[in-house]
């Protein structure tokens, strides 16, 4: 890591009328020198809580909680020392160790602290201690609730490595390790088979994106001979086209896994097997978004192949109307929520796709979407609690009097995400919206279809929830939650309104833009506040039709049968399922099993065979010994023949 | 070497003879013609030591011994003609007889020369020759074979010796057992006469006759008296005479005066005896 | 005669035809007799050749077969009779039962 200060490089981009920026870090001081502690602090807390095992049993919660927090107020501290800083200055490297050197290829163990980081990472740790903290009250009666935390902490360690790796093998580490947690955490209630197979899902499809992200990471060595941020990106423009079209589109294919993108969005509905908080922090704030937070840090490649961002464009277009339709059609109220988060990541990958024009909007909306999601998984989770656990909207309604605190902050994010005007969310999306319809307007009318069906889908999930009548199971008694659990839906709700401060003074764009690169103007086609008002009028509509079909009508408690082909395409996740299971699954079984047979009767076969014939030939053989001895005489002269002739033919 | 094509075929048959016979006495005294052979073409060979040796030993000493054991195992038995293992006889056979034709060309082709003859050897007899060289060269296994000779006859007594698995009889036992037997079996007690005493008759189918005048079965073949062709004893006529002088002589005789009267037995009255 | 080819000729044919008995026959010591006659053969050749090599060492060499058959008679004659007293049979197929 060089001394000097980091400037912003014009590259010969091709056809780049904008600069894209390299990574030149400076070496860290002061407070930056702690910078590994952010890291190892949740990583010591799993080390503890997993290997100390039964005896740390009684206060392992609040370790967990305590390690996340001491990670989240460094990152304040840290923050608040980047804010003081100048823009040139704000790169700050820390190297830990040289991890492996193989010939030329050196890959060290550093960490890199700048802006887009220093967002994420509080992001990622605010939003983490609240729902650790949910937890504590969550998961009260769980006897393993330990061994949850410590799985939470490896999370959020690995998480952590993710963002603030300054290689991309280091990005691939916490890449590898978020997987893990997810699976640990998906299937932590390992004694339901679905929670199993769920969490086997998800890693298996995660696994083929994690073949994209390594064919990437290869390709870069053999193109740059480092994987290195400030290697690849100062090298990014001398590389030829078709090289980076191949990067861009393996980094795609790796984004697309973790972020629950089109093709491999299977594994995001069934996830919401694993406990509410998991869902809250990995699938709805943290996880999923690794995959946009790889597209924008990768810019550079991104931006020297327009090929792949038309893709990323497309993938993301297609996985926003594909989320939406299928939360319109769920029962479940996680899964609606999962759907929700599928079609949100759709349009911070939308974002991200559009180059500069889009990157700050997509990580705006990605922290305002960590806080709203999140607020609304841990708002669930708190009915779901209240309702003795039942995760259907079907035996809900009416709960706004029961539960006053979780519908007043469900409230918010649902405010949040809809677009309502002032809340957060609002400003993310619309900004958004603005970026797709100045790119393309195929690209804008899809962004505005999948606001108005957001709309539509989320209020349908308020009436059913919180309004209409009561149809509640027998049992059950709905009441508030603990005060545990309730203060972090109160901050989180907060958030949600009060996110938009982010874009005051375009700040959240000027504060990536050493990271991403200048934002360029584009010229929409109509004023800006014509558009802002298209958006709400489809908003409007969208809640609108909610409220008619299902407000206005009685909610049957059992779910109707016959519906519309669009309904039960979307009950089935849009076939997505099924497709998965003829395009891969199914030949593949016919694979393995063409292969088991093979072994089994090629291999084994010949191996077995083999015996068998030494077999078969001796019990011919054993019976010239039939015990008598004149046989016996017989071969004796017999060989005596033979002998002679031996002789005989040798001296002859 | 008239010698040898005269007893050439002689052995050849002799042997193959020992194949065929179905009785083992008959291979025993096939063995003992082709050994006997053997001894004249060995006095053909100028080896009159072993000519001897071949004769006494061989066909006196070790071909007696086999004709002992098989009386003791039992000279009817005889091996049946069916072949019992499959095969065996013609593989056999063809197996012996590629042997043969493979030693016998051999033999016939290796071109060995001209005998060197044993007449230097034998100069000083043949004994002396051999002693010559066994008591010098060979005397070693000499001894040895002597110590063979002792141990296998130790072996062979060894061998056929049987132990005594009950008590010998004393004769107070016999004793005891003959009158038990004439008290539950009525077995005769004392020893029988000798021959002659009782006897009538030299033919064997004629019984002796008894003091008492009744037959005696022993002195009948059991083989005679179940075919049942035995005679009636011809002496019943002199003991009939004689029963009759007895019988007359007491007729005479005054049942009052207990004397003898002439003339007035059964001879006077004219009966024949 | 000046060539004692034609014994040798003799002895194999001999031999050749004990071995056949040795295989052929079932009764123990017609057995044992082919085996006899196998080694009478043997002393044939001995003999035979030491007229040929003009020297008594195969005469000796007779001289001890003849006494070790002596020996090996004995010794036979008496297991076949053991064998007989317990047995019953003297058939060389009655020891079958090393076998598969």
């Amino acid at each position: 890591m060089t001394l000097s200060s980091s400037t912003l490089l014009t590259s010969a981009a091709e056809g780049g009328h904008h600069s894209v920026p390299v990574v030149e870090a400076m070496s860290p001081d002061g407070v930056f020198s702690l910078l590994w502690l952010v890291i190892a602090l949740p990583l010591a807390g799993a080390v503890v809580l997993l290997v100390g095992g039964r005896l740390t049993d009684r206060w392992g919660h609040w370790l967990g909680t305590a390690t996340v927090t001491g990670s989240f107020v460094l990152s304040v501290v840290m923050f608040v020392q980047l804010l003081g800083r100048d823009d040139a200055e704000r790169q700050i490297g820390q190297h830990l160790w040289d991890w492996f050197a193989v010939g030329d290829f050196q890959v060290g163990m550093d960490l890199l602290y700048d802006p887009l980081s220093a967002l994420f990472l509080l992001l990622i740790t605010g939003v983490s201690a609240l729902i650790h903290l949910y937890s504590v009250g969550y998961m009260e009666h769980d006897p393993r609730r330990r061994r949850f935390f410590g799985y939470l902490n490896l999370f959020v360690a690995a998480m952590l490595m993710l963002v603030l790796a300054a290689d991309y093998v280091g990005v691939f580490l916490g890449w590898e390790g978020v997987g893990l947690a997810s699976y640990l955490l998906i299937g932590f209630w390992q004694h339901k088979p679905s929670a199993a197979a769920a969490a086997k899902k998800a890693f298996v499809i995660n696994r083929v994106g994690d073949i994209g992200m390594s064919l990437a990471i290869m390709l870069m060595f053999v193109t740059f001979g480092t994987t290195a941020f400030a290697g690849v990106s100062a090298a990014a423009g001398e590389a030829t086209e078709s090289t980076m079209t191949a990067i861009g589109l393996l980094l795609l294919l790796g984004a697309c896994g973790k972020s629950a993108q089109v093709p491999l969005q299977a594994w995001l509905l069934d996830a919401m097997e694993g406990p509410t908080p998991v869902s809250a922090l990995i699938h709805a704030a943290t996880m999923v978004t690794a995959g946009v937070y790889l597209v924008t840090r990768s810019n550079f490649v991104f931006e020297n192949a327009p090929v792949a961002q038309t893709a990323v464009v497309v993938v993301a277009c297609v996985t926003l109307l594909w989320g939406a339709v299928i939360g319109c059609a769920k029962d479940d109220i996680k899964k609606v929520l999962a759907g929700s988060t599928m079609s949100q990541i759709g349009y911070m990958m939308l974002a991200a796709g559009l180059g500069p024009a889009g990157y700050a909007f997509a990580i705006f909306h990605l922290v305002t979407h960590g806080f709203f999601k999140a607020n609304m998984f841990l708002g669930a989770g708190s009915v779901m609690h209240g309702t003795g656990d039942d995760v259907n909207m079907r035996h809900y309604g009416a709960l706004r009097k029961a539960m006053p605190v979780t519908f007043l902050t469900f409230a918010m994010g649902y405010l949040a995400i809809i677009g309502f005007p002032g809340f957060s969310g609002f400003w993310s999306k619309d900004k958004i919206i603005e970026a797709a319809v100045a790119e393309n307007y195929l690209v804008g009318a899809a962004a505005l279809l999948g606001a108005g069906v957001t709309a539509f889908y989320m209020t349908r999930l308020m009436l059913m929830t919180f309004f209409t009548k009561e149809r509640w199971e027998p049992e059950v008694h709905p009441h508030e939650s603990p005060k545990v659990m309730t203060v972090p839906l109160v901050v989180l709700a907060a958030l949600s309104v009060l996110g938009g401060v982010l874009l005051l003074g375009d700040w959240v764009t000027t504060w990536l833009t050493p990271v991403v690169g200048e934002v360029e103007h584009h010229e929409l086609p109509v004023p800006v506040i014509v558009l802002t008002g298209i958006v709400v009028v489809v908003v409007a509509l969208g809640v609108g039709l909610a409220v008619l079909l299902v407000g206005r009508r009685e909610v049957p408690r059992e779910a109707p049968q016959d519906v519309s082909f669009v309904t039960r395409a979307a009950r089935s996740d849009l076939y997505g399922d099924a497709i998965n299971d003829g395009l891969v699954v199914r030949p593949g079984g016919v694979l393995v099993r063409g292969l088991v047979a093979t072994d089994t009767r090629g291999v084994d076969g010949v191996v077995e065979g083999g015996a068998g014939l030494v077999g078969a030939l001796s019990s011919v053989l054993r019976r010239t010994q039939n015990g008598y001895v004149r046989t016996y005489a017989l071969s004796v002269l017999g060989g005596a023949v033979i002998l002679v002739l031996a002789m005989v033919a040798v001296t002859w | 070497m008239i010698a040898f094509w005269v007893l050439a075929p002689v052995m050849v048959i002799a042997a193959l003879g020992i194949l065929f016979v179905r009785k083992a006495v008959h291979a025993a005294l096939l063995l003992a013609v082709v050994m006997i052979s053997l001894a004249m073409l060995y006095a053909a060979l100028e080896a009159p030591f072993l000519f001897a040796v071949q004769i006494i030993v061989y066909t006196g000493a070790i071909m007696m011994l086999f004709l002992f054991v098989l009386m003791l195992v039992g000279v009817d038995a005889s091996d049946s003609v069916v072949e019992t293992i499959r095969g065996q006889r013609v593989l056999a056979v063809v197996v012996g007889g590629i042997f043969a034709v493979l030693l016998g060309v051999i033999v016939g082709q290796a071109g060995i020369g001209t005998a060197v003859g044993l007449g230097a050897a034998n100069e000083g007899g043949n004994i002396e020759g051999l002693a010559e060289v066994l008591f010098s060269q060979y005397v070693l296994a000499f001894e040895a074979t002597a110590a063979l000779l002792i141990t296998a006859a130790l072996g062979a007594m060894v061998l056929a010796h049987r132990e005594r698995l009950v008590p010998r009889e004393t004769q107070a036992d016999r004793a005891a057992a003959r009158v038990r037997a004439y008290g539950e079996h009525g077995d005769h007690l004392g020893p029988l006469a000798a021959p002659g005493v009782y006897a009538r008759h030299n033919a064997v189918d004629t019984p002796a006759l008894l003091p008492d005048g009744s037959p005696a079965e022993q002195s009948v073949p059991t083989v005679i008296s179940n075919r049942g062709t035995g005679r009636p004893s011809p002496s019943y006529r002199d003991v009939d005479r004689v029963v009759g002088q007895l019988q007359s002589r007491r007729d005479d005789q005054d049942p009052a005066t207990d004397t003898v009267v002439e003339g007035s037995g059964s001879a006077a009255r004219g009966e024949d005896a | 005669m000046d060539d004692v080819t034609p014994f040798l000729v003799l002895s194999a044919i001999l031999f050749s035809i004990g071995c056949v008995g040795v295989l052929t026959r079932r009764n123990a010591i017609v057995v044992f007799m082919c085996v006899e006659l196998m080694l009478n053969a043997s002393n044939l050749a001995l003999v035979a050749f030491a007229k040929h090599h003009g020297n008594l060492e195969g005469q000796v060499a007779a001289f001890f077969v003849m006494v070790v058959a002596a020996a090996e008679v004995v010794v036979g004659l008496a297991i076949i009779m053991t064998i007989f007293r317990s047995r019953r049979s003297a058939s060389v197929d009655d020891a079958s039962l090393l076998k598969y």
